[in-house]
């Protein structure tokens, strides 16, 4: 990528991938901190992560912007432009992550003024650990271009998926017993529906860094298939 | 714990924007109501641009629209054609090209011109680039050895030709002759750069290099381009002047002029809806 006759060039394409990695990085602490916040009930850190969350969103409007003037300026073709064009997918699904760790902190801050007791977050800690740990290497894959990488960790999805089930079982289970519970339950749903979407972002993310290694679109396609493009 | 905010988050954060600003640049050449005729037919009409200092500016527009007349009036090329009147004045750090007393020669060392083909001198390579120093001069070697290696280290030209310096610059090809004359021009150290289709008869790699050039130039000259090729003008200016039928129709910055434009007209052109 960076032997292009045009210097500039280079500089502008590293620039913006840098940024990505920026706001990749930011976001992957939003989700950490709001799970933390959910888990210690720590609503100092809750209202953090929803406060800072506008810095997520003006990267989003920012890098947009430098990708606009690439298109209009340069014309970047095969790779540069599978790269502008995945870069600009990538930013809107780490800007949802970012809206997601919202919520789960939203959720932080609501079961924290119920009061109830912090034995029950337990149970989408193991999702929150699992999304955070996806979305990082799916960052990781973009970094290094790493298909394999990004291939294995589209996969684990399907894992984070079966969590949330899980904890949808077992939180049905809960309300079931115990109307009282009924309040609080509905709110860690909440905040597990919003892990399990960080997984299916960091999902997509690893199937634009694919398109961006070998060219082909390999969303709506079974693992199977997009195994096959990957080896 | 407050989260740190990095550089790169403060200049995304609204009003921080690096965006060009034609109102932050310095002046350095200004176009005040210039009115150009070939006898009866006027081909530039009552223009005002200020272009800033050390920055790239091209002229874009379709053929005929008075681009090159434009840029031909910066260091009054246009006094050579019969018959042609001009009305206005163009300023050069304050002062008027056209005032009477102004030495034209003096005038274009301070503001020098590359044209559509490359234009060697039939002498060598070392010769080209130190002709202008001759005809100011300029004859102790030392010095002129000196300053023909800067101009075409400048030009990005060095590495390719200085074990071949003596040898005629008619046998470098189209892409190094165009450097060569870059490289003539900028021997003499000028403040602006005129160039007029300065790579038009390039092939696309040739013309990579010949922008990369322009790039790297404009940290020490205030460079003006009139190229057809639009993409051109998009990927080498800071600043963009779209004209029509000698009217200047919209002045701005590269990038807002190519994503946003103000006029109708400007967008037409640049979509390729018309010209």
């Amino acid at each position: 990528m960076n032997d292009h006759i045009s210097q500039q060039f280079n500089a502008e394409l590293e620039q913006v991938k840098n940024q990505v990695m920026i706001m990749g990085g930011l976001v992957e602490q939003h989700v950490q901190n709001a799970c933390q916040a959910l888990e210690e009930g720590n609503t100092a850190l809750a209202e953090e992560v929803i406060e800072e969350d506008y810095k997520v969103n003006s990267l989003e409007v920012s890098i947009d912007e430098q990708c606009t003037h690439i298109i209009a300026r340069r014309q970047p073709t095969a790779g540069d432009l599978r790269l502008v064009m995945m870069i600009v997918k990538t930013i809107t699904d780490l800007e949802r992550i970012g809206d997601e760790a919202c919520k789960v902190a939203r959720m932080a801050l609501a079961l924290a003024e119920l009061g109830s007791s912090k034995k029950q977050y337990f149970e989408i800690r193991h999702i929150g650990n699992h999304v955070t740990k996806m979305l990082r290497s799916a960052l990781d894959a973009f970094a290094r271009t790493d298909t394999e990488s990004a291939f294995r960790t589209a996969a684990e999805d399907q894992v984070v998926d079966k969590e949330y089930e899980g904890v949808m079982r077992q939180l049905i289970t809960h309300m079931m017993e115990d109307p009282r519970s009924i309040q609080p339950s509905m709110n860690v749903i909440w905040a597990a529906r919003a892990l399990e979407r960080i997984g299916d972002h960091s999902k997509n993310i690893c199937e634009y860094v694919i398109y961006l290694v070998k060219g082909r679109d390999v969303r709506h396609v079974s693992l199977e298939e997009m195994k096959q493009e990957v080896l | 714990m407050n989260q740190q905010t990095t550089p790169a988050i403060k200049a995304s954060l609204p009003g921080n924007s690096t965006e060009l600003n034609l109102a932050d640049e310095k002046e350095c050449l200004q176009v005040n109501n210039l009115n150009l005729f070939y006898s009866e037919k006027q081909a530039l009409k009552d223009i005002n641009l200020v272009i800033p200092e050390k920055r790239v500016t091209a002229f874009i527009g379709p053929s005929g629209c008075g681009k090159s007349t434009l840029l031909r009036s910066i260091n009054r090329m246009n006094d050579l054609v019969d018959g042609v009147r001009i009305e206005g004045s163009i300023t050069l750090h304050g002062d008027n090209i056209y005032d009477r007393d102004v030495d034209v020669s003096a005038l274009r060392r301070r503001v020098g011109m590359v044209f559509q083909r490359p234009n060697p001198f039939p002498k060598s390579i070392y010769e080209n680039v130190a002709y202008g120093l001759r005809l100011q001069g300029i004859n102790k070697r030392h010095i002129l050895d000196e300053r023909v290696e800067w101009a075409l280290k400048s030009a990005a030209l060095w590495d390719e030709v200085s074990n071949r310096l003596h040898e005629s610059a008619l046998g470098m090809s189209g892409g190094q002759q165009q450097r060569l004359v870059i490289a003539r021009s900028i021997a003499i150290k000028p403040e602006v750069l005129l160039l007029d289709e300065p790579a038009s008869a390039l092939d696309p790699i040739s013309t990579l290099k010949i922008e990369e050039l322009i790039y790297e130039l404009k940290s020490d000259y205030t460079i003006v381009i009139v190229t057809h090729n639009m993409q051109q003008a998009a990927r080498v200016s800071d600043y963009t002047a779209f004209m029509y039928m000698g009217d200047l129709i919209e002045f701005g910055s590269t990038d807002k002029l190519f994503t946003n434009p103000e006029k109708k007209q400007t967008e037409d052109y640049i979509t390729g809806r018309y010209g």
